[in-house]
């Protein structure tokens, strides 16, 4: 069984998740909660990877991130390595790839948090941002926690995208499915089995896992379901 | 510190219907304003507007010193600095925090708000209480917890939707006298939403009544319902005389009730305070020429024929017998007892058509 290649994988989506949540929570609360105009093209542009096949996705973060991008530029100068084919690099292609699986069941959370709460927050004088910290977003609990086993779980299967800008380094880019897709092309059917039945059962596990916490919370809070 | 709050906008809510208000409330006797009128006349958007969740279109909303809305000169106060309680018609209560972690989720953070939450829910009988979480609440809790967290934070206007409508009926009578008294034991403006005829006159000093996107009359809340201003206002209060008084002497299930020169003897066998309001739907006075042999249990006032006005397939007189009394008469009658304004005449009511609404805890 590929090791490293699975250690990478978690550590990865790890990562990943850890950054949607940073940056999905307040995109999904002003998503949500606010009505300015425009928001339906950032709507829009947070589902894209939805609808996009992972190879285009993947072609422009390449392309953005390549060493002759600005981006790319400035990575390099600061750290004296290039971000394309780097831990780093897969990292930020697969928090875009996986941006809608946390955004959207977070906002979906958001919304469906009872009106009259939040204004009885505004009108005991809690700010906009403690009202989302201390009411929306511990209502909206379950939501967040579907968001985040999405990201992670989507982020462990990922394939095209890691082909694309991570290429295929053992130990810095090389995942899972790339690991498996390897075997397969080797003819090792026996070593691809046993690494693919390991992430279904982790998968299953997760996921079994996550409902049955769900299910336990919903009855503590139940306006947040 | 009490404001006055002095209001008067218009909101727009779809392009033909619109909602204005013209509104003015002080602390002192005359504190807690009861907005009336029937369900889609605006009273909730008046509310919101008030508390700056909702922002009107054109006008102005002053309290005190301060300007919380003014179209011209482009300010809107959020509904955070503008410090005042306003409860939902669902009280609004956070499901995920104890009672205790609402009625501290609203004050300033800083030492001392345990001790101060506990004194709060003394105040409204909820002492023990901490530790529930609100769907471990009844209907009348859940209200007294949600009065307790808007009071936390020292508002300096009370604003209350619909306060009694999601209580089971047997609670809403103790929980309006609750709510009156509990109103009025604190000095500060008070405007309350209802619907509800006993609400109105339960909670109210004062009333405005909305009809149709605008406010058609202000006044004391018993000349409001004796005095409508218009068809309007009548139609949405219903045609009654509801006049003050004060209980003199009661037993064998016959009250005494003194208002203003007159007697009025009313069938009642709940205990009530000594100050009531007196209601009589005008249908219910029968109309005499001459005073009959004593009749026992009805009340026969005699009086001036002030005012007669058709309406419709009836008539209604307005008769001054210590007290401005309506009655709903049909029109051969009228002919009959040949009434002109000025005539005496003598008033019967029955003293089971009397209806009394308490006005402080007995």
């Amino acid at each position: 069984m590929d090791w490293s290649a699975i250690v990478l994988s978690l550590r990865l989506a790890t990562a990943t998740t850890l950054i949607l949540l940073v940056v999905g929570l307040p995109l999904a609360g002003w998503l949500a909660l606010s009505h300015r105009r425009g928001r339906w093209a950032v709507d829009a542009l947070v589902a894209l990877p939805l609808v996009l096949p992972p190879t285009v996705l993947g072609f422009y973060v390449l392309v953005a991130l390549g060493p002759r991008s600005p981006v790319g530029h400035a990575y390099e100068a600061i750290t004296g390595s290039r971000i394309v084919f780097s831990f780093q690099g897969l990292l930020a292609a697969s928090v875009l790839y996986s941006l809608p699986f946390a955004v959207q069941p977070f906002a979906a959370a958001f919304a469906a948090v009872d009106r009259n709460l939040i204004e009885a927050a505004w009108c005991l004088g809690a700010s906009r941002v403690r009202t989302f910290t201390r009411i929306v977003v511990p209502l909206a609990r379950p939501g967040i926690v579907a968001g985040v086993v999405l990201s992670f779980a989507h982020t462990v299967g990922e394939f095209g995208v890691v082909l694309m800008v991570g290429g295929n380094l053992p130990g810095s880019t090389r995942t899972v499915s790339i690991s498996i897709y390897d075997d397969v092309q080797a003819l090792d059917y026996a070593r691809a089995g046993r690494t693919a039945a390991l992430l279904l059962v982790f998968s299953f596990v997760v996921l079994a896992m996550t409902y049955r916490l769900q299910r336990h919370s919903g009855r503590a809070w139940p306006a947040g379901s | 510190m009490a404001g006055r709050l002095v209001a008067s906008f218009l909101r727009r809510l779809a392009p033909t219907v619109s909602v204005r208000a013209d509104l003015e409330l002080d602390a002192g006797d005359h504190r807690v304003m009861v907005l009336f009128g029937p369900s889609g006349s605006g009273k909730t958007t008046i509310l919101r507007c008030l508390a700056g969740l909702d922002r009107p279109q054109e006008g102005f909303i002053r309290f005190g010193e301060e300007v919380w809305f003014d179209r011209a000169a482009r300010i809107n106060r959020s509904p955070q600095q503008r410090r005042l309680a306003y409860v939902a018609q669902d009280y609004g209560l956070f499901p995920h925090l104890t009672v205790e972690g609402n009625i501290r989720f609203g004050m300033d953070a800083g030492s001392h708000t345990r001790d101060r939450a506990e004194t709060i829910l003394r105040t409204v009988h909820l002492e023990g209480m901490s530790q529930r979480l609100p769907t471990q609440l009844s209907g009348g809790e859940r209200q007294r917890v949600a009065l307790a967290r808007a009071l936390a934070r020292d508002p300096r206007l009370i604003l209350l939707d619909e306060p009694l409508a999601a209580l089971d009926l047997p609670l809403r009578d103790p929980m309006r006298l609750e709510l009156r008294q509990f109103l009025r034991s604190i000095d500060v403006p008070s405007v309350v939403v209802t619907h509800d005829r006993v609400d109105a006159l339960t909670l109210g000093d004062r009333m405005a009544v909305l009809s149709g996107g605008y406010i058609r009359q202000v006044g004391p809340i018993h000349e409001v319902f004796s005095r409508p201003f218009d068809l309007a206002v009548a139609a949405s209060v219903g045609v009654e005389t509801v006049v003050p008084g004060d209980i003199v002497d009661s037993g064998n299930g016959l009250v005494t009730v003194r208002v203003g020169a007159s007697h009025l003897r009313v069938a009642q066998a709940a205990v009530m305070p000594r100050s009531v309001f007196a209601c009589i739907r005008a249908e219910d006075v029968i109309l005499e020429t001459a005073p009959r042999g004593d009749v026992s249990a009805r009340n026969q006032l005699t009086g001036r024929v002030t005012a007669i006005q058709p309406d419709g397939g009836v008539v209604r007189v307005t008769v001054d017998c210590g007290f401005s009394l309506s009655a709903l008469i049909t029109r051969p009658a009228c002919d009959e007892l040949q009434l002109t304004e000025g005539a005496m005449v003598t008033a019967v009511v029955k003293a089971t058509a009397v209806h009394l609404i308490p006005r402080e805890i007995p």
